[in-house]
């Protein structure tokens, strides 16, 4: 079979279409995050959505309406502990992520099991998107990079100089918590492409990899995008070709370009260092 | 009689129950140049930032132009450059001209979108800094002296009325040092900027400021350089040789 071949499958091109948007709503946040040293705030918010399912399953109510609040405010509850149980950003995040973590399971023994398998939603299936949750992403994704390319200068400025940009008068206590906010969003649909163990690859590679080539923010920004949409590709298309699983496929073919792109630059600056 | 740009009343500053700030009050008129010095730890990046309305005072008022300054609306008319190593990431994927074009985000209304105007704003600050040739780098890529350089063009690059600046000749050599104080000079001069300066340099911000400030949590000594000089309770304070060395700059 080719790969046009799979494409003509329905849940293929659900899988392609959620992914992209996805992806790029990831790398977007995730060069802000990075820049920020907040690169686990995803990690964190992804074992919380893993309790947050749980609760869900419980209630049989389908994951998505009880994980968003329930995340969201977490990523606020991150915000709140840093400014005010003086505590650094990764102390805050290990005592959500701890606290994620302990009440799935505690959730899920108390119900006695579930009848769906809690533990798939830790690795995902981008294969299985129905296509209301393809809307979901497409809609979310949509509001969240429009609210992102309308305060560019803002969210530029604060993760460059937060200090600078509150003496410049943005509102940086805004734009923080609409950044925590759309990680929450985001992590939440991203725990069917790659499921909640594997969130924080699609924050942090596309980023990382970005880095390494990028001549400005706004090419960072780009150069993030492009890796992120061009290794769910390769990702899936692996997965298929080989039978493998689909999430971790999509994050090995992410590691296996951030090492290439860490290589070409190594050796580029070897070239330059040597003329 | 020139108008105030700074007023600060009984100003109070304590972190956690740490008095920083000890009941200051002084005022800087527009087109002043205050030389803000002290030893280290005596709170005078708190006092900036307070003035900024960084930091919310324990008590006490901090006015710019008349307006309360945490409710300021016209930030443009303030440039401030804090302390270089307290923020700046190397690895930040900047241009130099985007690092300055931040300078300009205060002067933008939503959606704030920069135009060719900005741009000749960006050449003027970088050709002041004598930069103009590293436009296009990457900010990171640049040696300490020229990364201070491309901020003090993002303090400039909006034409404040007053500028606050910490610490701002730390990574420079001495000629660009004595060449920023020369741009400092000229527009303090020429185009009637006030400028509040943080420094440890006492004896080069004597031959440039009008008026030191010298504190240690509480004013210790607030005037002229003249005045400074003449002062014997200064000269009880730092001794006669180091209050000589200050003035015989000055002079």
């Amino acid at each position: 079979m080719s790969i046009m071949d799979f494409l003509e499958y329905g849940f293929i091109q659900r899988a392609v279409i959620a992914g992209a948007f996805i992806s790029v709503l990831c790398s977007t946040l995730g060069v802000l995050l990075v820049l920020r040293r907040l690169s686990l705030i995803g990690d964190g918010l992804a074992h919380v959505t893993f309790g947050s399912v749980a609760v869900a399953l419980l209630f049989k109510v389908y994951p998505l309406y009880i994980s968003l609040p329930i995340v969201m405010a977490s990523s606020f509850g991150i915000l709140k502990l840093m400014a005010r149980a003086r505590i650094g950003g990764d102390a805050a995040i290990g005592i959500l992520s701890a606290v994620g973590i302990a009440g799935g399971v505690l959730v899920a023994s108390l119900a006695g099991g579930f009848n769906v398998d809690l533990f798939s939603f830790l690795f995902g299936n981008i294969l299985s998107i129905s296509m209301e949750e393809v809307y979901t992403s497409i809609i979310l994704s949509l509001i969240v990079l429009a609210v992102i390319v309308f305060n560019y200068h803002d969210i530029f400025s604060i993760t460059f100089d937060e200090e600078f940009a509150k003496a410049c008068g943005i509102n940086t206590n805004r734009i923080n918590y609409m950044i925590v906010l759309f990680t929450a969003v985001t992590v939440v649909l991203t725990m069917k492409v790659v499921g909640i163990m594997l969130t924080s690859a699609l924050l942090i590679f596309p980023a990382v990899t970005a880095f390494q080539f990028a001549r400005s923010f706004r090419n960072a920004l780009i150069i993030a995008a492009v890796v992120a949409l061009v290794s769910l590709v390769c990702g899936i298309v692996l997965s298929l070709l080989m039978n493998l699983p689909t999430g971790a496929s999509i994050v090995i073919v992410h590691f296996a370009v951030f090492i290439a792109a860490f290589m070409l630059r190594n050796a580029v600056s070897r070239e330059k260092a040597r003329c | 009689m020139r108008a105030e740009a700074i007023r600060v009343e009984n100003l109070v500053f304590k972190y956690n129950r740490l008095e920083v700030l000890s009941d200051l009050s002084f005022s800087v008129n527009a087109g002043d140049y205050v030389g803000l010095v002290g030893p280290n730890g005596s709170g005078k990046s708190t006092l900036i930032k307070a003035i900024l309305g960084l930091l919310s005072p324990s008590s006490g008022r901090v006015s710019l132009f008349g307006h309360a300054a945490s409710d300021m609306k016209d930030r443009e008319r303030v440039g401030y450059l804090p302390q270089k190593m307290s923020f700046f990431n190397p690895n930040f994927p900047a241009t130099v001209r985007e690092t300055v074009a931040l300078g300009l985000v205060s002067t933008k209304k939503f959606p704030k979108r920069m135009g060719s105007g900005d741009e000749e704003a960006i050449d003027r600050a970088l050709e002041m800094l004598h930069i103009s040739d590293l436009k296009r780098e990457m900010i990171g890529a640049l040696s300490g002296g020229q990364q201070q350089r491309v901020f003090i063009a993002r303090a400039l690059v909006n034409e404040p009325e007053v500028l606050l600046l910490d610490e701002p000749t730390t990574a420079l050599d001495p000629e660009t040092r004595d060449g920023f104080f020369e741009l400092l000079g000229s527009l303090n001069t020429q185009k009637r900027v006030t400028v509040m300066l943080v420094t440890h340099d006492l004896g080069t911000i004597g031959k440039f400021a009008q008026k030191l400030l010298y504190m240690d949590k509480r004013i210790i000594f607030y005037g002229g350089f003249d005045d400074f000089c003449r002062s014997e309770e200064m000269t009880r304070f730092f001794g006669s040789s180091s209050q000589h060395l200050i003035c015989h700059r000055h002079e």
